[in-house]
């Protein structure tokens, strides 16, 4: 097969176009009148990313224009949530922003419920609900309308660095999934916008519904998977998170307790929360009173109840939907965000009016957006970083020229799609004057390491067309494995060795040790995956940015020896929170030569104050 | 829920192909038809489901957790700005539902250069585009760092 090698300049290449990368996308326009500006992702934009299928909810407004909310509230909030650890210069960054970017999406045409005073109808204290079927498809117009050019379906599978100097990005490589065209894309400055990672743990669900995770499947960790290499600092990659959602279609439950008011308990009826209290304050102190509860501990306390055998756990929908219009208001927040919800209700003859629904926990997810902040370490932002967390353009890795958002971008939590959005649109500003101030600097790509990689790139496609005729039909190979079958030995793993469901969520130094020994076997076996097309290749690749982000989450889990977020994952041999030694973030970087990875203990410095960390 | 194609409604147009996240919607070589070739990579987003336009494809809950005999319809009209609910119970209750999805006309987002271009000076300030404007507060908040 002769497939091309396309050669793609930009002044700015964005690589994943999801919210994140929408927002770098636009801003990076709106400063860059006259800059090259290209936007590649894997499927297509206009249905990408976690907000692919839409939300029913924005969950980070903060309503300054109403005095709801100043940054000030929103860094105390988070940081009260991720147990005292954010990067605090960064989540005010975004708080500062975010209500300009939803004030623009609601002039594109984003539909906004509102009170009767013309407000924002409040789900929550940061959350605003929304009609939003149609969030990602608006958020992508404008997106496309402001770039140069923008390319579907094709797979970024790495990172390229400059020729001559070691710590500087020059683009990235991918393949075209559809024509298998090999891209190069070479860029002054590259913003990586991609996904955290569903798919590094095994599924609650199985089979055909393997599929049914709580965070999107195509979210395969090239968020860290691209970076990672790269040789930038990395933090907080131990800080997975557990999602309390509904068994089996995992439907958001925030509405339902924000809005709607709904609540849970065990099978009795009792309110488990209130009575594990005595035993979360032994182990975390006085962090249990931070309010509200932080959503690890909400969690520690229903996989208490359940391993005391007092489960199911129940959503009490039932006592809520006493009206047409919450009827409604609960049905849509399912179909606008998670139909599969709908579908279990509809499948398993459960209406919500009449009867409560089984809450559950989730495997766990790396990701820099939600209620959790693994991702790159980043400069932060001029006016108001310390100077510890500042190397001169906001949003920048400690790779020259790599910028990240959203999932990319650690230590700043509680993004979700408005702040990821923002994010990007911070990022984007920042590449625009990273590269100004570089006029007529021009990054090399050293041809023959692209070359290197391009051979590498296609492997799997030989590996298969080579061994596949070594047995009659099937797909039990002695000398290969397929992308599937590597994925289920990474996600069984990373479940029995680094703290996944099946283990309630519990490791230690010796689980991680072996868990690493046997995740450098699956990397080594990576060189024999064999792919039967190019559909197979993306998931290959996909499955190497897993590998990745699985061992930097194995070696920050086994260097942070306290249990600093029970509910998310448990160090057995250290059960307790340790602030005396671990009130700081855990930092790594990857030798991509020597295969070593440096870890170190990044500072934490406020900036908004009144939180002492406790006196261990 | 894995999405499934209707042998007799689909003329193989390729929407579906193009539309899907997951890149599981492909043409069958045989039939030229969609099928989903791998449905434990569905994430039953609908993405498919909405864009074709012969209303071809279904789904039919996950296997391993739901019972046979539930439809979960929809019919997403974009000129009108709303998209439309059927759901069928295994016992054969029905719910609909219509929400809207978009307040203005498709098309109509302006790009970020169709604005008049930002002063040079600014691209050193903490301002974002349309900021302070469309922060509806007087000024961008800032704080003195540690």
């Amino acid at each position: 097969m002769a497939r091309q090698t396309r050669f793609v300049d930009s002044d700015i290449l964005i690589v994943g176009g999801g919210m994140a990368g929408c927002g770098a996308a636009y801003e990076s326009r709106y400063w860059g009148r006259d800059l090259r500006i290209v936007l590649v992702e894997k499927a297509n934009v206009e249905r990408s990313g976690a907000v692919a299928q839409g939300l029913s909810a924005i969950n980070c407004y903060m309503g300054m224009r109403w005095n709801e909310n100043q940054p000030e509230d929103f860094v105390r909030y988070t940081r009260g949530d991720l147990m005292g650890l954010v990067r605090e210069d960064l989540v005010y960054d975004i708080a500062r922003h975010v209500d300009s970017t939803v004030h623009k999406f609601e002039e594109w045409g984003l539909p906004i419920l509102k009170n009767p005073n013309g407000r924002y109808m409040r789900e929550g204290k940061w959350q605003i609900m929304i009609h939003g079927e149609s969030y990602k498809p608006l958020v992508a117009e404008a997106a496309r309308k402001s770039v140069t050019e923008h390319y579907n379906r094709i797979m970024v599978t790495h990172l390229l660095m400059d020729a001559k100097r070691p710590n500087r990005i020059a683009g990235a490589i991918g393949f075209n999934v559809r024509n298998g065209d090999f891209y190069v894309f070479r860029a002054k400055a590259v913003i990586v916008s991609a996904g955290g990672a569903s798919h590094i743990y095994r599924a609650r669900a199985i089979g055909e519904g393997m599929g049914r995770t709580w965070y999107a499947p195509w979210s395969s960790a090239s968020a860290y998977g691209l970076v990672i290499p790269t040789g930038a600092v990395m933090t907080q990659m131990e800080n997975r998170i557990v999602l309390t959602r509904f068994k089996d279609g995992y439907g958001p439950v925030g509405a339902w307790f924000l809005l709607l008011k709904s609540h849970a308990t065990n099978a009795a009826g009792e309110n488990y929360e209130k009575t594990r209290y005595p035993e979360i304050k032994e182990r975390v102190g006085r962090y249990v009173d931070i309010v509200p509860m932080p959503t690890c501990l909400r969690n520690h306390a229903m996989l208490e109840e359940i391993k005391a055998g007092k489960g199911p756990i129940y959503m009490h929908t039932q006592h809520v939907l006493d009206t047409k219009e919450k009827e409604e208001l609960g049905w849509e927040d399912f179909l606008d965000m998670t139909i599969g919800q709908a579908v279990v209700w509809a499948s398993q003859n459960i209406d919500p009016k009449e009867r409560p629904s089984e809450l559950i926990t989730s495997e766990p997810y790396v990701m820099g957006s939600h209620a959790t902040c693994s991702g790159a370490w980043a400069s932060g932002p001029e006016d108001c970083a310390p100077s510890e967390y500042q190397w001169g353009y906001n949003r920048m890795t400690t790779v020259e020229g790599l910028f990240g958002a959203g999932d990319t971008i650690g230590g700043s939590a509680h993004k979700f799609s408005a702040g990821s959005f923002t994010e990007g649109r911070i990022a984007g500003k920042a590449a625009v004057r990273f590269v100004l101030d570089r006029k007529g600097e021009s990054p090399e790509i050293d041809d023959d390491h692209v070359a290197s990689l391009r051979q590498a790139v296609y492997k799997p496609l030989e590996t298969y067309r080579v061994y596949r005729n070594e047995f009659v039909a099937g797909t039990v190979s002695p000398s290969f494995i397929t992308p599937l079958q590597g994925l289920q030995r990474l996600e069984k793993l990373m479940d029995e060795y680094v703290g996944g469901f099946s283990m309630f969520y519990v490791t230690n130094e010796n689980l991680l040790n072996r868990g690493l020994e046997l995740l450098a076997m699956l990397q080594e076996d990576f060189e024999r995956i064999g792919a039967e097309d190019l559909h197979q290749l993306q998931r290959a690749w996909e499955l190497q940015h897993r590998i990745l982000t699985s061992e930097a989450v194995a070696r920050h889990t086994l260097y942070r020896k306290e249990t600093r977020w029970p509910g998310y994952y448990y160090r057995g041999d250290y059960p307790k929170l340790d602030d005396k030694e671990w009130h700081c973030f855990t930092g790594s970087q990857y030798d991509a030569k020597t295969r070593q990875w440096r870890m170190s203990k990044l500072p934490v410095h406020r900036i908004v104050p009144g939180f002492e960390p406790l006196e261990t | 829920m894995p999405t499934f194609t209707d042998m007799t409604r689909c003329d193989g147009c390729g929407e579906c192909v193009d539309i899907c996240p997951s890149d599981i919607m492909h043409i069958d070589p045989v039939y030229r038809r969609s099928y989903n070739i791998e449905p434990n990579f569905c994430w039953e987003c609908y993405s498919c489901v909405k864009a074709c336009p012969h209303h071809a494809i279904d789904v039919r809950g996950y296997a391993d957790f739901a019972p046979l005999g539930h439809k979960v319809r929809v019919l997403r009209e974009p000129e009108k700005g709303a998209v439309s609910w059927k759901i069928r119970y295994r016992d054969g209750r029905v719910k609909e539902f219509v929400f809207p999805m978009r307040t203005t006309p498709w098309g109509s987002i302006k790009a970020a250069q169709d604005y008049p271009p930002p002063d040079p000076s600014a691209l050193n300030s903490q301002l974002l585009s349309h900021e302070p404007e469309a922060l509806h507060i007087p000024a961008l908040p800032t704080i003195q760092g540690a």
